[in-house]
Order: structure tokens, then sequence, then C-alpha cells
């Protein structure tokens, strides 16, 4: 018997895929989010505000990835014309989206007519952290009614984020949810995080993130 | 192919990886892969063995043994430096209770070595 060594990381596949995807996108000058959350913390309703405020001074693509369902497609269809949906079930791994399933996806997207992509990821904590599809910011929603405790029960999705969004705020009189407690514990697991607390439901506080989604985009394209 | 978990594909990955590395070295047999993965990874090590049992099958894979090696957690302090494995769930530093903390170590996930003949 012979021993030989290794020492290659497992998930090099994956990485090699989303570095390929990201030189893609920079190829064409693609800003790209991945947005991660909880399901019904709020992605959708999130891509749907930013399409609204931003579409005219934008163009945007969305790709929605769920588990089964056109349901988000559709509900985005409204506002952009440049809708990807990739159903998980149909993949070898249902519960994430991976590099290699935004590949084919970003050949059916007229890249060069777009500068901002939105990348729904499927609603889960745990799976989506160890992937990376080649986007340029990682943000994840929490929404109040989940509780405060998210960032200490599932801290490498929160660890990885550039951008925490707390939602559903409108709600926040009506769920015991501490934003103090919510905010050290980001600040200590990941102070470089910029944290918005927001309503898609009211649109309290969309501008500012619409105005840091415009910085981002515009910052980016300069330096490509 | 429904609703299979993401240890699949990073199986897959392991299968290749060794299949690889046991071409590259001649041999006829695939005995042990060993894999260090870190406690926080989101990869459950019975998931890994069970998706590996189908996916190694008629290749010179088959019948190996996947030997885990479990990585316990270890965070540092941002404040002080120091390295601790977490008490709680708070993951405060015990020595200067920062609560400003990064993962030192517990996010590996890599093939070290694989036995072969």
């Amino acid at each position: 018997m012979k021993k030989i060594e290794v020492v290659q990381n497992i998930l090099e596949a994956n990485e090699t895929i989303a570095s390929r995807n990201q030189q893609l996108l920079d190829k064409h000058k693609v800003f790209a989010v991945n947005i991660m959350s909880a399901p019904g913390a709020g992605k959708t309703s999130l891509i749907l505000q930013t399409l609204t405020r931003l579409k005219s001074r934008l163009n945007i693509a969305v790709i929605e990835g769920d588990v089964a369902s056109t349901i988000d497609a559709e509900k985005v269809q409204s506002k952009t014309k440049a809708v990807v949906q990739i159903n998980t079930r149909n993949m070898p791994e249902s519960c994430s989206l991976m590099a290699a399933m935004i590949e084919p996806a970003l050949k059916d997207l007229p890249l060069d007519n777009i500068e901002l992509l939105l990348i729904e990821n499927v609603g889960n904590l745990i799976c989506p952290s160890e992937f990376t599809l080649g986007e340029h910011k990682r943000v994840v929603i929490s929404s109040v009614p989940e509780g405060d405790d998210k960032p200490i029960k599932y801290p490498l999705i929160f660890i990885d984020a550039d951008v925490v969004i707390i939602n559903k705020m409108d709600l926040l009189p009506y769920v015991d949810f501490d934003i103090a407690a919510f905010r050290r514990s980001i600040a200590g697991l990941n102070p470089k995080a910029e944290i918005f607390q927001l309503s898609c439901k009211t649109g309290e506080g969309i501008e500012r993130w619409c105005s840091w989604v415009l910085e981002q985009v515009k910052t980016s394209a300069a330096k490509l | 192919m429904l609703h299979q978990m993401h240890e699949f594909g990073v199986t897959e990955n392991i299968v290749n990886i060794a299949l690889a590395k046991a071409g590259e070295a001649q041999a006829s047999k695939v005995i042990q892969i060993n894999i260090v993965i870190g406690e926080l990874s989101g990869f459950v090590p019975e998931c890994i063995q069970f998706y590996f049992d189908s996916l190694s099958k008629d290749t010179i894979a088959q019948g190996a043994a996947v030997h885990f090696e479990l990585v316990p957690t270890q965070l540092r302090c941002r404040n002080c430096s120091s390295t601790f494995r977490p008490q709680d769930t708070l993951w405060a530093c015990p020595k200067c209770r920062g609560q400003s903390v990064e993962i030192f170590k517990g996010r590996e996930l890599y093939i070290e070595s694989i036995e072969v003949e």
C-alpha cells in the first residue's frame, strides 16, 4: 500500500467556475450581487423594490434560484425582461445555487446590455455560504420575525457577507428582535459588513440601499 | 435526481480527485481517502460517505474507506489575538471578553492524502 499526498481543496472545482463567471461578468462590465437568506426573509421583495427604484437608471438582469416553480421569475418579469429561472430540483443539488448553474444562465442573458445582475439564491442559511458563484458582492437578508440570534446560529453566511440587510423593520413593534444585539453580533463576526435596516413592504430605508447599489455599480464599472 | 444535498457535488469532486491521483500513480485500487473537514464546514461526513458509495461504483475507488479528520473550531480574538475554542454560542474571547472574533480553524475541507495499491 502506498500513501499519496494530495492536499487539494474539494471546493476548488466550484471556485474555478466561479472565477470564470466573474471574468465573463467583468468583461461585459456587469456587477453581480448574490442575495441570500432563509426562505421568506424578503429576497424577491428586495429585488422587486430595487428594480422599481433603479430600472430607469440601470439595466438590470435577474437570476432566480428556487428548488421548484417559476413564481419568483414571473413576479420579476413585469419589471425586467432579462430574467433566468434556475430550478435546482433538476440539478444534482437542490439546496443552493452553484457556480456551474450560473455559467449556462449567463449565456442566456444579453450581458452587453446589462449593468447590474441580481442573483436570488435558494432560501437557505447553510448551504449557500459554501459556494461562491462569481458574484462581486454577497448580501444576506435577515428579517426581524426570524429573531436576532441568526448570526450566532449560522455564522458562516454572515462572516462572508459584504452587506447584511435587516428587513421587515415595519414589524419591529410586534416581535422580540433586539436590533442592538443583532448589530453587535455582526460587528463581532464581520466588522467590515455594511448593515442596512429597511422594509420592502413600506419602502422605508430602500433609498439608502439603492444608493449603495448605484454607487457600487459605478465604482466597479470605472475600475474595469 | 431529486432533492440531493450539496454533499453530492462535493463527493463527485472527491471521487474525481482520488481517481486522478490514483491514475497518476498507476495504482490499481484506492484503499482509503483521508479528508480533513472543519467542524464549522457545512458538510456532513455521513452524507459524503453515502454518496461516495454510489458514485465510486465500478471505479478503482469502489469500496474505499473515506476517513474524516475533524478539525475543531478555533477562534481568534481581533482585540488581543489569543486563540481559543468557543465555549458558548456567543463566541466571546475568554481572556478579554472581546466579541470581535474571526475563525482561525474549522472551515477546512480538503483531501489530505489517498492510500492506494
